[in-house]
């Protein structure tokens, strides 16, 4: 009731005004609408612009960053913040700042890698599951094992038994992801699969392979992508954690986790070690869980009217 | 209530086997001989014979599996390679510590979440909800181990306040076991109070459109009464839910918080044990972390039964 003051046409009327703005011409009926959502939600644009900003960093790491991230300099070593060290130094000398711009294309790196490997196995056995009722039971009885875990606890006993490689916590954390994926997939494709058009599909003839891929993946793509969005920020935060623990990134690989495990062993001695590193990992994580909730909020009709 | 309680545990035995299956397999996950990797380069070829005899490496596969989930039954993961000691007295030992760190994050979220979310949803769109919803946001997407760091900078090394780091047992010394977990606590809970103050707002809001609010304030009940006598006690029912997929999160936690803070718990015990490759250790402790986690999960669903009557599972 109180939500809801603003009654329909008012709120048609307020959608179809033309807003300034790049997006603002995109009107109510059209298939881009979200995109004009997403644009006037300031949190989000802002927070999607940060996002861009650390993944353009992460590319162009080595023109930006003012000094060799591994170079090892013992006249400068543990220098404070200061015009020539922005973040400053560590105990061998090495630059934070530098350091922390090429943390970037580690975390982006194991975020997209995972983000993906999760999102193509997740929405893959959650359409098999959720379509072929005899393989629902067995498909979706493994995936709760895996929920069982802790997931941060998973992580860390699958990366003890492959050891610390980046790759190994792509694969790592792509297992502690891909149920949580799957779990949301299925979910979809049991609403979807008994609906009229899917129906209709199956009686004029087309293929499964068809009906999941043109039907039911499609009209599920909206809570996929959100849940993708978070699954960036989730493994970035994971990866953070298995570095910090050394049981990550190998610590001679400037990751924040693993800049944050060096800056808490020096904690009493250079406090720029470990707070620039955190602030970065931070920021990044904020603003892809603030993104993801945008992307929601305007992909999602019912959530877009309250 | 009961047959719903025995259905629960028959239906939790596939998942605890699974997660048997899974930690049993992480050996093997192990590129090589696991034994080697565990000895590390050093060690002699008989050395490496007689672990593989010791963990029965030299079984076939089906059998270790048996031999595996067996003994998990019977809560014996094996021995230690590197402590000398069985697996469950190491877990056993550091039992306390994680317990209470747990406990004690359990209870700064909700002493933290359920003011906060219940006053954002009474005060909905003024200024200290959007502060209460932004420090939520801000709160969820901030690492522990950072919180843990920026609380030691500014309490243990730059005030003195309290100690960075360290375990005091309760029975010991309580005033210097409270001191040294305040910390630990703060810094597992908060991003659990960020997100338990989100949902107990958004439940709130759903509350306060109901009729008997209404009726209560037309009664001429004072607002504070309403809120906490009236709305709260439905409010909470939905965070009961979540308070189960808290506890995972906050034994998962407990690992690296209890890493930050020097904490002799399991999740430090796991973390050592992976730096060590002491495989029983890790696979008996991720076992009873996820069984104990399996079965909260299964307590906090009981428990709902219990708070809410209108939930009637099994009879429909």
């Amino acid at each position: 009731m109180a939500t809801s003051e603003v009654t329909q046409p008012e709120a048609i009327r307020d959608a179809r005004r033309r807003q300034p703005g790049l997006f603002g011409s995109i009107s109510p009926s059209s298939p881009w609408y979200w995109l004009r959502v997403l644009a006037e939600n300031k949190a989000a644009l802002a927070s999607g612009i940060f996002v861009l900003l650390v993944v353009v960093v992460a590319l162009l790491a080595p023109l930006i960053a003012p000094h060799s991230p591994t170079t090892v300099d013992p006249i400068n070593r543990l220098k404070p913040p200061s015009s020539a060290f922005f973040f400053g130094t560590d105990t061998l000398g090495r630059d934070s700042f530098s350091r922390t711009i090429y943390g970037a294309r580690i975390s982006l790196l194991v975020g997209v890698s995972v983000m993906a490997a999760s999102t193509i196995l997740g929405a893959l056995i959650g359409l098999v599951s959720g379509y072929y009722s005899r393989l629902d039971t067995p498909i979706m009885r493994v995936m709760d094992g895996l929920m069982a875990f802790p997931a941060i606890l998973l992580a860390i006993a699958i990366m003890a038994s492959l050891g610390p490689k980046t790759i190994n916590v792509i694969v790592a954390l792509t297992v502690v992801y891909t149920p949580r994926m799957a779990r949301l997939v299925r979910g979809m494709t049991l609403q979807i699969r008994d609906l009229p058009y899917v129906e209709s599909a199956k009686s004029i003839g087309l293929s499964d392979t068809l009906i999941l891929v043109r039907y039911v993946l499609k009209n599920s793509l909206s809570p996929v992508i959100v849940q993708a969005t978070f699954t960036v920020a989730y493994a970035i935060l994971a990866e953070a954690s298995l570095s910090f623990l050394g049981a990550g990134v190998p610590p001679e690989i400037p990751t924040w986790g693993n800049m944050l495990q060096d800056g808490q062993r020096l904690i009493t001695r250079a406090w720029w070690l470990s707070v620039f590193p955190g602030v970065a990992l931070f920021l990044t994580v904020l603003t892809l869980t603030l993104f993801g909730d945008g992307l929601r909020d305007a992909l999602d009709p019912r959530a877009r009217e309250r | 209530m009961t047959a719903y309680i025995l259905r629960r545990l028959v239906l939790l035995l596939p998942v605890l086997l699974i997660v048997g299956v899974v930690v049993f397999i992480l050996v093997h996950l192990t590129p090589g001989d696991p034994a080697a990797v565990m000895l590390g380069p050093e060690a002699s070829n008989e050395q490496v014979q007689q672990l593989r005899d010791q963990l029965g490496l030299n079984d076939p596969f089906y059998i270790q599996f048996v031999d595996w989930v067996g003994g998990a039954i019977h809560l014996d993961f094996g021995n230690s390679i590197f402590l000398n000691m069985p697996v469950t007295t190491a877990l056993w030992q550091r039992a306390q510590p994680t317990g209470l760190l747990t406990l004690y994050a359990l209870i700064v979220s909700l002493l933290i979440g359920v003011p906060a979310g219940v006053i954002a949803a009474v005060r909905r769109n003024s200024w200290i909800d959007r502060a209460l919803m932004a420090l939520s946001v801000s709160g969820a997407a901030m690492p522990s181990f950072y919180l843990a760091i920026l609380l030691i900078l500014l309490f243990a090394v730059t005030l003195h306040w309290l100690p960075s780091g360290g375990y005091v047992s309760i029975t010991d010394n309580p005033v210097q076991h409270f001191k040294r977990m305040l910390m630990p606590a703060f810094s597992l809970g908060f991003a659990n109070a960020a997100l338990l103050a989100r949902l107990i707002r958004s439940s709130m809001l759903d509350v306060l459109r109901e009729d008997y609010i209404r009726t209560a304030y037309s009664k001429g009940l004072a607002q504070r009464r309403v809120i906490t006598l009236h709305a709260l006690r439905n409010a909470l029912i939905p965070a009961i839910t979540v308070v189960g997929s808290s506890l995972g999160a906050l034994l998962g936690g407990a690992v690296i918080t209890e890493t930050v803070f020097t904490l002799p718990g399991m999740g430090q015990l796991v973390v050592q044990s992976v730096l060590r490759r002491d495989f029983p250790v890790i696979q008996g402790a991720v076992m009873v972390i996820a069984a104990i986690y399996v079965l909260a999960n299964l307590l906090v669903d009981v428990l709902y039964i219990y708070i809410d009557p209108r939930v009637r599972y099994g009879n429909k």
